[in-house]
Order: C-alpha cells, then structure tokens, then sequence
C-alpha cells in the first residue's frame, strides 16, 4: 500500500524528526518536573496518587484509538488490562523478569487477544460489538478463576523491594514507568490522529461504505486499532500487580478501571488525543480527592453523575465543547 | 463430575424455571432494544431496584414482594416515560443517540446502582413470603416455590405483553414503530408517544423482574452487571424483536446455566450467558427467530 | 489501446430473496469511453453499480476489470484497482475537512506519504472540481452541489480508470447540472471511462457517445444515443409510465 521508507528520507522526514525529537524532549522535561514535584511532599502517597491518575491518562488515550477515533465502544477493557496484569503475574512466579522487559511482553499478549477478538467481532454493529467485547471480557475473567496457578480467586501475593537505584523509592520508580507509558500512549495516540491512517479511520467511522470505496481497507484498519489499542491496554496492566501488590481477578478485572476507562474519554471528548487526558485528569483527580475526603464507593457514582451530565450537556465532550465555542465566535 | 440421571433432571427443571425469570428480565429489552432501537444497558440497574423496593415493602410493611412490586409497575412505568422523554429530547431528537445515548444509560447504571448501594448497604437483602421454602416433590424431582413462582409471573407478563401488542390499539402501534416509524407517522401515529409508552412498559417488566429475583435469593446492588450479558445474550439468542424468541431463549439459557452449575461449579456459570451470545453471533446473528 | 472492455459483465444476476434484480446482465465499458445509463426508478441501475463496485454481490454472472475478474473482490480492491463511484446521496466524510476528504483515497489507493504532496494534490483536484476555497471548511458547510462536486472530487482524485457517476445531478438547477457535467467531460478528457447514470435526459444525450437503458432489471437497449432513444421499447417504458 504504501513504502514505508518514504517515510524516512529526503529533507521533509529530516524536518519530522527534528520535531519528533523535541516533542520527545519536552515531554521529558514535563515529566522530571511532575516527579519532582511528587517527591516534595515527602509521602509516597503522592506517588501512588499519581500512579492512578497517570494510568487513567494512558488507559484513556489507549482506548480511545479504537473507541473515539474507529468509533468501536470497547466494554472488555478490563479483559485486555487484566491480560497485562496476569502476563505480569505468571512472569513474577516463573521468569522474574524486570519490569522494563514484561511491559513489552504484556502487550504482545493483549495485542493478540485484541487481534483475535477484532476478527471475530468487528463485523457486528454499534451496540453488538461493545456487548460482544464484554463477552469477551467476562469468558476471561471466569478462565482466570479457574486458573489454579496465578491463584484463582484467591489471588496471589506479589512482593517488591522497598526501593529501587537510582529512582530511590519503589513507589518513585512505580510512577515513573507509569509516566512513560502515559506519555508513550499519548504520543501514540496523536501520531495516529494525524497520520493518514487516522484519517482512514475517521472515514471509516463517518460512513463505511463511502470508505470502502475510497480505498479504506476497512477490516484491516480496524483489526489495526483494536491490536494497538488492545496492546497499549495490556502494557498498562503490567505494573499493576506490583501496584497493588495483592492480585485477584476483582482487582485485575476491576469495574472502576473498566468504567472510567470508557468515561473519561467520553466526558473529555473523543475526537482528539487531548480529550482522554483532560477526561482522566479530570475525573481521577475527582476520584482521588473523593476517596481521602469521603469514600471510594462514591466513585462510581461520581464517573456516573458525570458521564449523564456531559453526555447530555456537552456531547462532543469537553474539547468538543470548546470547539464549539469557538466555532460560534464572529 | 458425577452423572447422575435425577440430578441432570433437576438440573434441567431448575434451568426452565429459571428461564421463565430470564424471560420476565429480558421482555423489557426486547421491546426497548429490540423492537425500538433504545440501548438501555442500564435496564438491569432498574432490576436490582424493583428487588430493592420489594425489599423494603417486605421488611417495612410485611407486603408481598410481588404483590408490592406489581403495585410498583405504575409510578415505574411513569418514570420509564420521563426517562425516555429526556433520552428523546438530549439525544434521539440530536441524531446523537448511538454513542451518546449509549453513555447516558451507561452513566445511569452506575448512578442507580451506587444509590442503592448507599441506601441499602452491601450486605445481601432476601424476602420472607410464604412460597419461599416450600417445594413441589415429583418424583425424584423437586420443584422449589420460589422459582415456579417466578416462572408463572414471567410467563404471564410476557403472554400478557404478546397479546397486548397484537391485540391493543397502542400494543400495535408499538409494533409499528418498530418496522416501520415513517409508516406510522403517515397514518397519523405519533412515534415518540408510543415510543415513549413501551419503553415505560419496559421499565415497568424490569421493575416486577426485581421482586421475582429477590423471591428467587437474596440480592445486592452490584448483581445488575451480572444480568447485563443475560440480558443480551436472550435478546440476541431470540432473535431480537420477537417475544416468543425470548421466551425460548431465556429457557435455553436457564437450562444451559442451570447444567453447567450444577456439573461444572458455579465459578463457571458467568461464562454460559456469554459463551452463548459469542456462538449466537458468530453462527447464526439473527437468532433463533430472527428474520 | 485495446479492443477489449476495460469494464464489464457477464450474465450477472442480482437477488434480494425471491425478488430478482437484475436478470443476467451483459455489458461493456471501453476505455476512455462515455456511457450512459438510464431507465425508470427502479430498473436496477443502482444495483448494477452496487454489483460492479462490490457493495452488493453479485448471485450469478461475472465482473471483468482490466482482465481481471473481480466479481469475488472487496469493493476496497476494486477501487484500488482503479474503479470509482460517486454516490446517488453524496456521502462525504464530516468528521474531515474537504481537503481531507481528498486526502483519504490519495493515501489509501494512490500510496502517496508525504503531507505536503498529498495537499498539493488534494488542492489540485479541488481546483478541477471548483472548490478550493472550501478546503479547509466542513463538508456540512457545502451546499447541495458543492457535495456533488467534492463526491466526484473524492472519486477522481486517485486517478480511476473507470468512474461510475451515480445521479451526480438530481434535484440540481439547470446551471448547476452543466457545472457536474463540464466537470465529468474534463476528467474524461484526462483518460477516465465514465459511466453518467441520470435521469436528466439532455445532460445524459448531450454526454454520452453510447446510451444503454435498463427496464425492469434487464438491458433493453445499448447503442447510439439518438437512435436508442428513438427505440421503441424505450418508449414505451417512458411514455407509458
């Protein structure tokens, strides 16, 4: 379809890069500065605060490449974040890899489920693909409670040690992997909205058939989306189980991951990378005042309230708001 | 895994009798989903309150819980009309409806389940009525009150909506809407109000459904979600628009649960409703008794 | 140049359920060629398109292009393969501006990578079709024409051997139909077959060099445009309507 090497010759890739490797540079920047923020207040829990947020910022941005920009609702996501986990508990009790090494393998494994379950369930509609993803999600879970060996539904114990050279605290080092993939997944996620296959897929999502017709491989596009998709959601499952540090299948397949997942790129807005992120932003710097200051029950009923109220008020979510705003400017 | 002839037969007596609760939690979504087009993924939410609200007119009252739930079917099917009012107004009337209505009603499963939560607490809630404990002994067969009643409810609610959407004025025009909005429009019909009617009828079934489950075992707010893939999986698996489908397909499940708890454990049975909605889709979409 | 069609059919059969489509149609498209399709509304004209650019499949029968048969393949091969369509109701793509309208088929069937050749292109072939000014606007922005025009746009841009315009022009005004139609004769000057389904008979007679006309889901007729119409079974199925 189209040589890749075109993308790296000639003076105008020589321009790209230069860009690539500045976006890179700021983002690294950002991302020192936000760590040594944390570590100011003395306490891990400001790290593992962040770790939250920053994994809802990566899980909104992985989602939404299939969600937002293929327009395929995806309700397994805690089926694909789970994979990342249990990849990341079988490696602890057999090969005791470093992290660095699990994350990739995780999402080798969610990447193939993602692949697997597009080819069987991407030819349904709307509303049958998000309840077949489901399906999808929940055959999973109900595998993983039978599985003896990562401890059924009793779960398995994964210990860490305290600290970590030279990123000084585990819950310091915990943060920064997180911040990565954060970071990796956003970029990602941008990289595709403004490449040709973002493009693809914006048609595709407007109207198939017209796609299809325009040379848009529609099948392929979107078994594209949902690997990636699925693979960056695995990856983010990786560190979670030392994390939490006790892994069950309620945990690995939580509903509160699941949901907001879903509902911060949806309060966000789900046409552009920058949706997710203020989504998770938003709505898990919400969660995580609600859980110190009154209860973690509340925060489903928060992503609910929210999700209802946006939804309603500001259907294109909060960037598509704005947008509109501006739009209606003279 | 013991096979054993009378344990297979309770087994598959447990399941129909189950399959007639299904029935009653699943006719809703046919006609909200099914015949009209509303994803009301939250309609298991709306279960879980009908059982709550038996519940607490059991406790409180010492009423029947499904004698108090059939009371509860009118101010339901009045909520179920506002609900859809708005649904229409933010999102239908827009042309919105598919991602966005789908989030709203996946925002209102939360926000009703949360609520009941901090109503009624996590702790499992169940009922006192007469026919809870009580079983009909056949043979080697045993057929526990507590679930034939439910399965005589859910088969007269479904008998009762078949015939009031062949044989009433509005029942047909629910029927119409269905194939054909343009159509009734043209004979003066008004789609939105009839629309509006049989999805207040739909909140109303999960609302009775609610009282049928907490007579069949104690409930707590979070079981809604395990109804979601039910739900779907019968729609689907009966063919989406048609109620005698659903009859036969919420047996099937009934029975295909009842089997695999019984010979396998329960820790296998979310799978079945789930495993059954993938084989349906993937070998014959339209169900049953779809066209 | 070849003597054989660079689009055609063999005996192809169109089913919905017991209701037949298209009874065994036989038809040919030469290169560079200008044909016209006609018949009354429901003759099976848009089925037929549907079958030869893979949006509906075919019962029985063939589909050949360039020498290839394509009856099997995905409407998105053919339309790499250099087989275009416009759509009867324009089918833009909203959530992309008009110039990346455009953009779509000139990455996906013409391969091209680079951004700022991709523009240039887009802009070019927005210039043909008359709406550069709107290239960075919304298509819910164009007016009725406009749509007609970015749809050809979007069906010519990767340069098409063949393009199938589907009643580019109904419901347009009489300067806004000689608009489409300065437009198709320009890209057939640039080397496409056109196939003009319309009902607007003197932009069809005024346009074609072969006039062919379906009834009822068969080809009734196929040859000089004045002499098919003067046909009498054409007549017929337009008189006696």
């Amino acid at each position: 379809m189209r040589p890749a090497s075109a993308l790296l010759s000639g003076p105008r890739a020589h321009h790209k890069a230069l860009r690539a490797l500045a976006t890179l540079a700021i983002c690294a920047a950002g991302g020192a500065a936000v760590v040594f923020a944390l570590g100011l207040a003395g306490t891990d829990y400001a790290f593992l605060a962040a770790y939250t947020v920053l994994q809802f910022v990566a899980l909104a941005s992985a989602w939404n490449i299939l969600g937002g920009y293929a327009g395929y609702v995806n309700f397994g996501v805690a089926g694909f974040f789970a994979v990342g986990v249990y990849t990341s508990v079988v490696v602890y009790k057999t090969l005791q890899w470093p992290l660095i090494f699990t994350i990739p393998l995780a999402a080798v494994f969610a990447g193939l489920l993602g692949l697997g379950m597009g080819y069987l369930t991407l030819r349904l509609r709307g509303v049958f693909f998000s309840i077949a993803t489901l399906a999808f999600s929940i055959v999973l879970n109900t595998l993983i409670v039978n599985w003896a060996f990562v401890g059924g539904s009793r779960g398995v114990y994964v210990m860490h040690p305290a600290s970590i050279e030279p990123f000084g605290s585990y819950a310091r080092y915990l943060v920064i992997i997180m911040l990565i993939l954060a970071i990796g997944c956003v970029l990602i996620a941008r990289a595709i909205e403004r490449s040709w296959i973002g493009n693809g897929l914006a048609a595709l999502k407007d109207d198939e058939i017209a796609a299809e017709c325009a040379g848009v491989p529609s099948l392929r596009i979107k078994l594209f989306a949902t690997t990636l998709s699925g693979a960056l959601l695995g990856a983010i499952g990786a560190p979670f189980p030392y994390f939490i540090t006790y892994v069950d299948p309620a945990s690995a397949f939580s509903l509160t991951i699941a949901v907001n997942t879903i509902a911060m790129p949806l309060i966000g807005g789900t046409a552009t990378w920058l949706g997710p992120v203020i989504g998770a932003l938003l709505l898990g710097t919400l969660q995580q005042v609600a859980t110190v200051t009154i209860s973690s029950a509340l925060n489903l009923l928060i992503v609910g309230i929210l999700l209802v109220v946006f939804i309603t008020v500001a259907p294109n979510g909060i960037v598509g708001f704005v947008k509109g705003l501006r739009e209606k400017r003279p | 895994m013991i096979f054993s002839l009378d344990l297979f037969c309770n087994a598959v007596v447990a399941g129909i009798l189950l399959g007639g609760f299904y029935c009653a939690v699943a006719v809703g979504i046919t006609i909200a989903f099914g015949m009209l087009d509303i994803v009301n993924i939250a309609h298991p939410a709306f279960v879980m309150a009908g059982g709550f609200i038996a519940y607490f007119c059991n406790t409180k009252f010492g009423v029947d819980p499904v004698l108090a739930c059939a009371i509860a079917t009118v101010p339901a099917y009045i909520v179920g009309r506002l609900v859809y009012r708005f649904y229409y107004h933010a999102f239908e009337k827009r042309g919105e409806e598919s991602l966005q209505g789908l989030a709203f009603f996946f925002g209102l499963l939360f926000i009703i389940e949360v609520g009941l939560l901090l109503t009624f607490g996590v702790d499992y809630r169940f009922v006192e009525a007469a026919y809870i404990g009580p079983t009909i002994d056949v043979g080697f067969i045993s057929i526990p009150w507590r679930l034939l009643v439910p399965l005589l409810v859910g088969l007269a609610v479904t008998g009762g909506i078949i015939a009031f959407l062949s044989r009433t004025f509005i029942g047909k025009a629910i029927l119409a809407v269905s194939q054909d909005p343009l159509a009734l429009r043209l004979v003066g019909g008004n789609p939105v109000k009839v629309k509006e009617i049989a999805f207040g009828l739909s909140i109303a079934t999960a609302i009775l459904s609610g009282a049928l489950l907490i007579v069949i075992q104690p409930i707590e707010p979070s079981m809604g979600r395990d109804f979601i893939g039910r739900v779907f999986a019968i729609a689907v698996l009966g063919g989406m628009t048609s109620l005698p489908g659903t009859i036969m397909a919420s047996m099937i499940l009934g029975v295909a649960e009842s089997l695999t708890t019984t010979f396998f454990g329960p820790s296998w049975s979310p799978a079945v409703a789930f495993g059954l909605l993938l084989v349906t889709l993937a070998a014959k979409p339209a169900g049953i008794m779809g066209r | 140049m070849s003597d054989s069609p660079i689009l055609s059919s063999q005996g192809l059969v169109k089913r919905f359920g017991g209701f037949v489509a298209l009874h065994g149609i036989d038809f040919g498209l030469m290169d560079r060629e200008r044909v016209g399709l006609i018949g009354p509304n429901g003759s099976g004209k848009s089925t037929f398109v549907n079958c030869l650019t893979g949006a509906l499949r075919a019962e029985e029968g063939r589909v050949t292009f360039s020498g290839t048969d394509i009856t099997a393949m995905p409407a998105w091969r053919r339309a790499h393969a250099g087989l275009a369509r416009s759509f009867q109701i324009p089918r833009p793509f909203r959530g992309l501006t008009v110039r990346q309208n455009i953009a779509v088929p000139l990455s996906f069937i013409a391969g091209m990578s680079d951004q700022a050749e991709i523009e240039a292109r887009a802009d070019e072939v927005l210039a043909q079709v008359g709406l550069k000014a709107k290239a960075a606007q919304s298509p819910k922005s164009l007016s009725q024409v406009e749509l007609r025009k970015l749809e050809l746009g979007r069906a010519m841009a990767a340069r098409p051997r063949v393009l199938i315009a589907d009643e580019s022009m109904a419901g347009l005004s009489d300067s806004e139909v000689d608009e489409i139609l300065d437009v198709l004769m320009l890209l057939n000057e640039s080397g496409i077959a056109i196939i003009l389904i319309e009902h607007i008979m003197r932009a069809v007679v005024r346009f074609s060099q072969r006039l062919v006309v379906f009834v009822a889901g068969a080809k009734i007729a196929d040859g000089e445009p004045r002499e098919v119409m003067r046909h009498p079974e054409v007549v017929r199925a337009y008189l006696g309507q």
